[in-house]
C-alpha cells in the first residue's frame, strides 16, 4: 500500500522529538544513581553530614526524573509500533529480544529505586546502600540493550533476507555479535556521565555566582563537576574511535559528516561552512586531516558522496552541522573538565575565577545539546535507511492517517511535561537545606 | 513452542491489569471522594500515598508485554499497532499525563495549579484503562486484520465490544484499588478510611460484576465467535473462576478479611485475561493462527531463555519489594529514624593517593595508545577498559578530601569579573 510521503516526514519528526525528550533523562538514569551512591557511601564511611544530606536530596530528584524517564520511554515503545509497524513486523524477531532484555533491567531499576528512595531511615544503612547497587547496574544494562538495537539498525547482521522476508533470524548474534555497537555503547555511557555531571553542577555553579557558597554547595559542585570532568576529556578519545568505526562500516555517513562530495585521496577536513551539493564552501580547510583521523593515514582514500546514487545520500547539512556541534561542544567541555581537574588536584580547592563558574553554568545545557546532536548525527546520517542498506524508512512507516494530530498533541504534551519538570526541579531546590549533624 | 511467549505476554498483561489497574483505579477514587465519612482531601491523600513505592515497577509490565509481543509475534504486533493506532496513542498520552501529574502532585502541596494537575491525573486515570480496554476489544472481536493499518481506524475500537471492555477495565481498576486501599487503611488503623473504602469496594464490585454480565450479552450479539469461546471449554472455566473469585472477594470484604480479599480480587481479574486468551485460541488475528504469527525458532528460544533468566532475577526482587511494601516498611511516616551510625573521618594516607595517581596516569597513557593509535581488535578492548579505569581512579583522586572542610573551603570566588 503506497504511503503518503508527508506521513514519513511527520513520523520522523515525531520520533526525533520523542527521542530528544527521552535521551537526556536517560543520562540521569545512567549516572545519577552512581553519584548518589557515592555520596551515601562516603558519608557512611566518614560520617560527613553534608554528603548524607546531598544523597538524600539528590535521591528525590532522581526518583522524579526516573518517573519522567519511564513515561517518555513508554511513549517510545508505543511509537515503535504506531509509527513504524512495517519495520517491527519484518524485523521484530531479529532485534526485539534487545527490548525484552531491557524490560528486565527496567524492572530491576524500578523496583530498587522504589526501595531505595522510600527506604531512607527505614532500612539499616548498609542494607540501604546495598539496595542502591542494582539501580546502578540496571542503568548500565538498560542502555546496553537499547543501544544493541541501534547498533544493529546501523550495521544489520544475524539474519538472511529471502523475497523480502526474514529467514534464519539469530537474535543473539544480531544484537551482541555485532561489531558496531560497542563504540556506541561506550560513547553513550560516557555521555551519560558528562550530561548528568554538568547538568547537576549547573545550579550549584549558579548558586556560587549568586554568593551562596556554603559547604553544601561546594561539596555538591565538587561531586558533580568531578563526575563530568573525568569523563569529558576521555570522550574525545572515544569519539575518535566512533568516527573510525563509522568510516569503516558506513562510509556514506562519514562522507556526509564531512561533506565530502568526491572520493578523495589525502582528504582534508573542513571546519564550519556549508555543503552546496558538491563540496564545502566557506569552511576552514585543514589538508589531509580527515584521512589521518578516519584511516590513520594522511594519504588514505576516503569515499565521497558521489560513490552512491543520490537517493542514498542522507541530508548532508543537517548531519554535518549536528556533527560539528557535538565535536565543538565536546572539545570545550573537555577543556573545562581539564581545567577543573588541574585546579582541584594541584591546589586542592575549587577554581576561583567567576568565568569558570559562568562556563560551568553553561556546560549543563551545552552537554545536552551535544548529546542530541550526536544522536542526530547517528540517526539522520543513517537515512534514508531505517535498517542500514536493508530497509528504507519509507517502507517502514505506518499507513494510518492522522499523524499530524498525533504530532500536534505530542508537542503540547511534551511542552507541558518540560514545564512540569522544570517546575519540579525549581521546587526541589527551594526546600531549605537542613544538614543533620548527627555523626 | 509458539505458544510459550504468548503465555508470557498474557502473564504480563494480567499483572499489568491487576497492579497498574489498581493504580489507575486509585485515580478514580480521587474523583469520587463522596459520599464518605472522611473528607475528600484525606481520601485523596490516602489514595495517592498508598501507591508510592510500587508505582514505577507496576508500569513496567506493559512494556514487558509489548516487547515480548513484537519480538515473538512481529506481524501481529505491526498490524495491531497500525490499525489500533488511535486508542494506543490515547493510552500513551494518558500514561505521560498520569506519570507527570503523579510526580507533580506529590510536590504541589497547596500551590496554585493544584486543581488543574489533579484534574489531569483523574482524567488520565480513566482514559488510559478505557483506551487499552477498547484496543483489547478490537482484537478480541476480530476487527484487526493483518497488514499495515488494514483495519478501520475508528470502528476497530469504537464498537460495542470495545466500549464494554473499556468500561469494564475502568470498573475493575476501581474495584481493585478500593480493595487494596481498604486493606491499607486497615493496616494503618484508620478506621473511618477503612469503612469508606470497604463500602467503595463492595459497590464497585457489584458494578464490575454487572458490567461483566452485560458484556457477555453484548459480545453475544457483536462478536459471536468470542462469545462461543467464552462459554465453551476452557473459556467457560475461566469465566466461572472469575465469577467465583469475584463473589468471594465481596464476601471477604464484607467480613473485613482484607488480606485474603486482595488475592481473590486479583484472581478474578487475572482469570478474565486468561479466559479471553482461551476463547480466542488458536487465533491471534483473523486468518492468523498463533503458529503462523510466531517468529522463527531461534528467536522464540531466545525469548524463552531470556525470560527464564530474567525471572530468576526479577522474582526475588519483586518479592523483596512487595514484602517491604505490604509490611509497611516503606511507609513515609514515623520511621525508626535510624540515623547513620558513623565512624569519624578517616583521612586517606598520602601513599594511597600516590598509588591512585600512578594508576590514573598509567591507564590514561595505555588507554590512549591502545584505543587511538592501535585502535582495533583486543588492544582496543583493553584500551577502553583502561580509559574507564582511568576515569574511576581520577574521580577517586579528585574527591579523596571532599569531606575535609578545608579542602574546598578555600573556594571563595573572586569578586572581579
Ligand atoms: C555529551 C555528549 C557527547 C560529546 C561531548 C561527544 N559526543 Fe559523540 N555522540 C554522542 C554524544 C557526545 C551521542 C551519545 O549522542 C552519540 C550518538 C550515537 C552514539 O553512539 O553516541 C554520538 C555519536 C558520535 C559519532 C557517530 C557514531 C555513529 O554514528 O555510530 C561520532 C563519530 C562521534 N560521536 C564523535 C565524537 C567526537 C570526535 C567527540 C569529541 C569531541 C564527541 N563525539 C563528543
Ligand atoms: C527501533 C526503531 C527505530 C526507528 C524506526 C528509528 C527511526 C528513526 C527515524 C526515522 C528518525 C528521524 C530521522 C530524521 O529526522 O531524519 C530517528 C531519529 C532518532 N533516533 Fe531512531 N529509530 C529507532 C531506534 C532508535 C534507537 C534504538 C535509538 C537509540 C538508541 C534511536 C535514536 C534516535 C535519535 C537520537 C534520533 C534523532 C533525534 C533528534 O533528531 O533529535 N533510534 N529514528
Ligand atoms: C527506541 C528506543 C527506546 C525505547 C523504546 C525506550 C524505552 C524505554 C522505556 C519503556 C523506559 C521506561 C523503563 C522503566 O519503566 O523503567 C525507558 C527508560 C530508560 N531508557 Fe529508554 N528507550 C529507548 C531509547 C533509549 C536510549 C537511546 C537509551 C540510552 C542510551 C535508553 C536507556 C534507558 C534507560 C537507562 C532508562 C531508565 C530510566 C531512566 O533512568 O530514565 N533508552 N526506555
Amino acid at each position: 500500500m503506497p504511503v503518503d510521503p508527508d506521513y514519513l516526514w511527520q513520523a520522523r519528526q515525531m520520533q526525533a522529538l520523542s527521542f530528544a525528550v527521552h535521551i537526556p533523562l536517560v543520562c540521569f538514569g545512567i549516572a545519577f544513581p552512581a553519584m548518589v551512591l557515592f555520596c551515601e557511601w562516603r558519608s557512611l564511611r566518614t560520617g560527613d553530614p553534608v554528603l548524607a544530606t546531598l544523597a538524600r536530596r539528590w535521591s528525590k530528584v532522581m526518583l522524579a526524573l526516573f518517573a519522567v524517564g519511564v513515561v517518555t520511554g513508554t511513549i517510545l515503545s508505543f511509537e515503535l509500533g504506531l509509527l513504524w509497524p512495517q519495520f517491527m513486523a519484518r524485523f521484530g524477531e531479529v532485534f526485539g529480544l534487545g527490548f525484552t532484555l531491557e524490560g528486565f533491567s527496567f524492572f530491576i531499576e524500578a523496583i530498587f529505586i522504589g526501595i531505595y528512595v522510600y527506604g531512607w531511615d527505614r532500612l539499616p544503612p548498609r542494607l540501604h546502600l546495598l539496595c542502591g547497587v542494582p539501580i546502578v547496574v540496571a542503568g548500565v544494562t538498560g542502555s546496553l540493550f537499547v543501544i544493541a538495537v541501534n547498533g544493529w539498525m546501523n550495521h544489520p547482521t544475524g539474519f538472511t533476507m529471502r523475497d523480502g522476508v526474514v529467514v534464519d533470524a539469530d537474535p543473539w548474534s544480531a544484537l551482541f555479535g555485532n561489531s558496531y555497537f560497542w563504540h556506541e555503547f561506550v560513547h553513550m555511557y560516557f555521555a551519560g556521565y558528562i550530561v548528568a555531571g554538568f547538568a547537576v553542577a549547573t545550579p550549584y555553579a549558579w548558586a556560587m555566582l549568586r554568593g551562596r557558597r556554603g559547604r553544601y554547595e561546594r561539596t555538591a559542585l565538587t561531586v558533580a563537576m568531578s563526575t563530568a570532568a573525568v569523563a569529558a576529556p576521555l570522550q574525545v578519545i572515544v569519539g575518535d574511535w566512533a568516527a573510525r568505526e563509522v568510516a569503516q562500516h558506513q562510509p556514506v555517513k562519514l562522507a556526509a559528516l564531512e561533506g565530502l562530495g568526491q572520493t578523495t585521496r589525502g582528504a582534508p577536513e573542513h571546519l564550519g561552512g556549508w555543503y552546496n551539493g558538491h563540496e564545502v564552501v566557506y569552511g576552514i580547510e585543514i589538508p589531509r586531516l580527515l584521512s589521518l583521523l578516519a584511516l590513520h593515514d594522511p594519504n588514505g582514500t576516503v569515499m565521497g558522496l558521489n560513490a552512491v546514487g543520490a537517493d542514498e545520500v542522507p541530508p548532508v547539512n543537517v548531519v554535518r552541522f549536528a556533527f560539528q556541534t557535538m565535536v565543538g561542544i565536546g572539545t570545550l567541555l573537555a577543556l573545562l573538565g581539564l581545567l577543573f581537574l588541574y585546579v582541584r588536584l594541584r591546589y586542592r580547592r575549587l577554581p576561583r575565577s567567576r568565568w569558570f563558574y559562568r562556563a560551568a553554568v553553561a556546560a549543563g545545557p551545552l552537554s545536552i545539546v551535544a548529546l542530541i546532536a550526536g544522536w542526530v548525527t547517528t540517526e539522520v546520517g543513517r537515512q534514508p535507511w531505517v535498517v542500514y542498506n536493508v530497509m528504507r524508512t519509507t517502507e517502514a512507516v505506518t499507513g494510518a492517517s492522522g499523524i499530524p494530530v498525533g504530532y500536534g498533541t505530542l508537542v503540547v504534551v511534551y511542552l507541558g511535561l518540560a514545564a512540569a519538570v522544570g517546575w519540579l526541579l525549581h521546587r526541589f531546590s527551594r526546600v531549605p537545606v537542613e544538614v543533620h549533624d548527627d555523626g | 513452542m509458539a505458544e510459550v511467549p504468548m503465555v508470557f505476554i498474557l502473564a504480563g498483561l494480567a499483572a499489568y491489569t491487576v497492579l497498574a489497574g489498581a493504580d489507575f483505579g486509585a485515580g478514580l477514587w480521587m474523583l469520587l471522594t463522596r459520599p464518605g465519612r472522611v473528607g475528600p482531601a484525606v481520601t485523596r491523600d490516602h489514595a495517592r500515598h498508598a501507591m508510592g513505592p510500587v508505582w514505577e515497577a507496576n508500569h513496567v509490565w506493559l512494556i514487558f508485554a509489548l516487547a515480548v509481543c513484537w519480538t515473538a509475534y512481529p506481524v501481529a504486533f505491526g498490524s495491531i499497532a497500525s490499525t489500533l493506532a488511535v486508542p494506543l496513542f490515547i493510552a500513551a498520552v494518558g500514561i505521560i499525563l498520569r506519570g507527570a501529574s503523579y510526580a507533580l502532585r506529590g510536590q504541589l502541596g497547596g500551590a496554585r495549579g493544584r486543581h488543574l494537575v489533579e484534574a489531569l491525573f483523574v482524567i488520565s486515570s480513566i482514559l488510559t484503562p478505557f483506551a487499552l480496554g477498547a484496543a483489547v476489544g478490537g482484537i478480541a472481536s476480530g476487527r484487526v486484520p493483518v497488514g499495515n493499518a488494514a483495519g478501520n481506524l475508528v470502528t476497530s475500537w469504537l464498537n460495542p465490544t470495545s466500549v464494554v471492555i473499556g468500561a469494564l477495565a475502568v470498573a475493575t481498576g476501581g474495584h481493585l484499588a478500593a480493595v487494596y486501599l481498604a486493606a491499607d487503611a486497615h493496616r494503618l488503623g484508620e478506621r473511618s478510611l477503612e469503612a469508606d473504602f470497604r463500602a467503595r469496594a463492595l459497590g464497585s464490585g457489584v458494578v464490575a460484576g454487572a458490567l461483566a454480565l452485560t458484556g457477555l450479552l453484548v459480545v453475544r450479539v457483536d462478536a459471536p465467535a468470542l462469545y462461543d469461546g467464552l462459554t465453551g471449554d476452557g473459556g467457560a472455566i475461566m469465566v466461572g473462576i472469575s465469577a467465583a473469585a469475584g463473589l468471594a472477594t465481596l464476601m471477604l470484604v464484607w467480613r473485613y478479611r482484607f488480606g485474603m480479599s486482595r488475592a481473590t480480587a486479583a484472581l478474578a481479574v487475572a482469570a478474565i485475561v486468561a479466559g479471553w486468551a482461551l476463547a480466542q485460541r488458536p487465533r491471534v488475528l483473523p486468518g492468523l493462527s498463533i503458529e503462523q504469527a510466531a517468529a522463527g525458532r531461534a528467536t522464540l528460544l531466545a525469548v524463552i531463555v531470556s525470560v527464564a533468566v530474567g525471572a530468576a532475577v526479577l522474582v526475588p526482587s519483586l518479592f523483596l519489594l512487595f514484602h517491604l511494601y505490604l509490611r509497611g516498611r516503606l511507609d513515609p511516616a514515623a520511621g525508626p529514624g535510624a540515623a547513620a551510625r558513623t565512624r569519624p573521618a578517616s583521612g586517606r594516607d598520602a601513599r594511597h593517593r600516590t598509588a591512585q595517581a600512578v594508576v590514573a596516569a598509567a591507564t590514561l597513557l595505555a588507554g590512549v595508545v591502545l584505543t587511538s593509535v592501535i585502535g582495533s581488535g583486543w588492544p582496543l578492548v583493553l584500551g577502553v577498559v583502561c580509559l574507564i579505569v582511568c576515569a574511576v581512579a581520577t574521580f577517586g583522586l579528585v574527591t579523596t578530601d571532599i569531606t575535609e572542610e578545608g579542602s574546598n573551603g578555600r573556594a571563595a570566588v573572586r569578586r572581579d569579573g
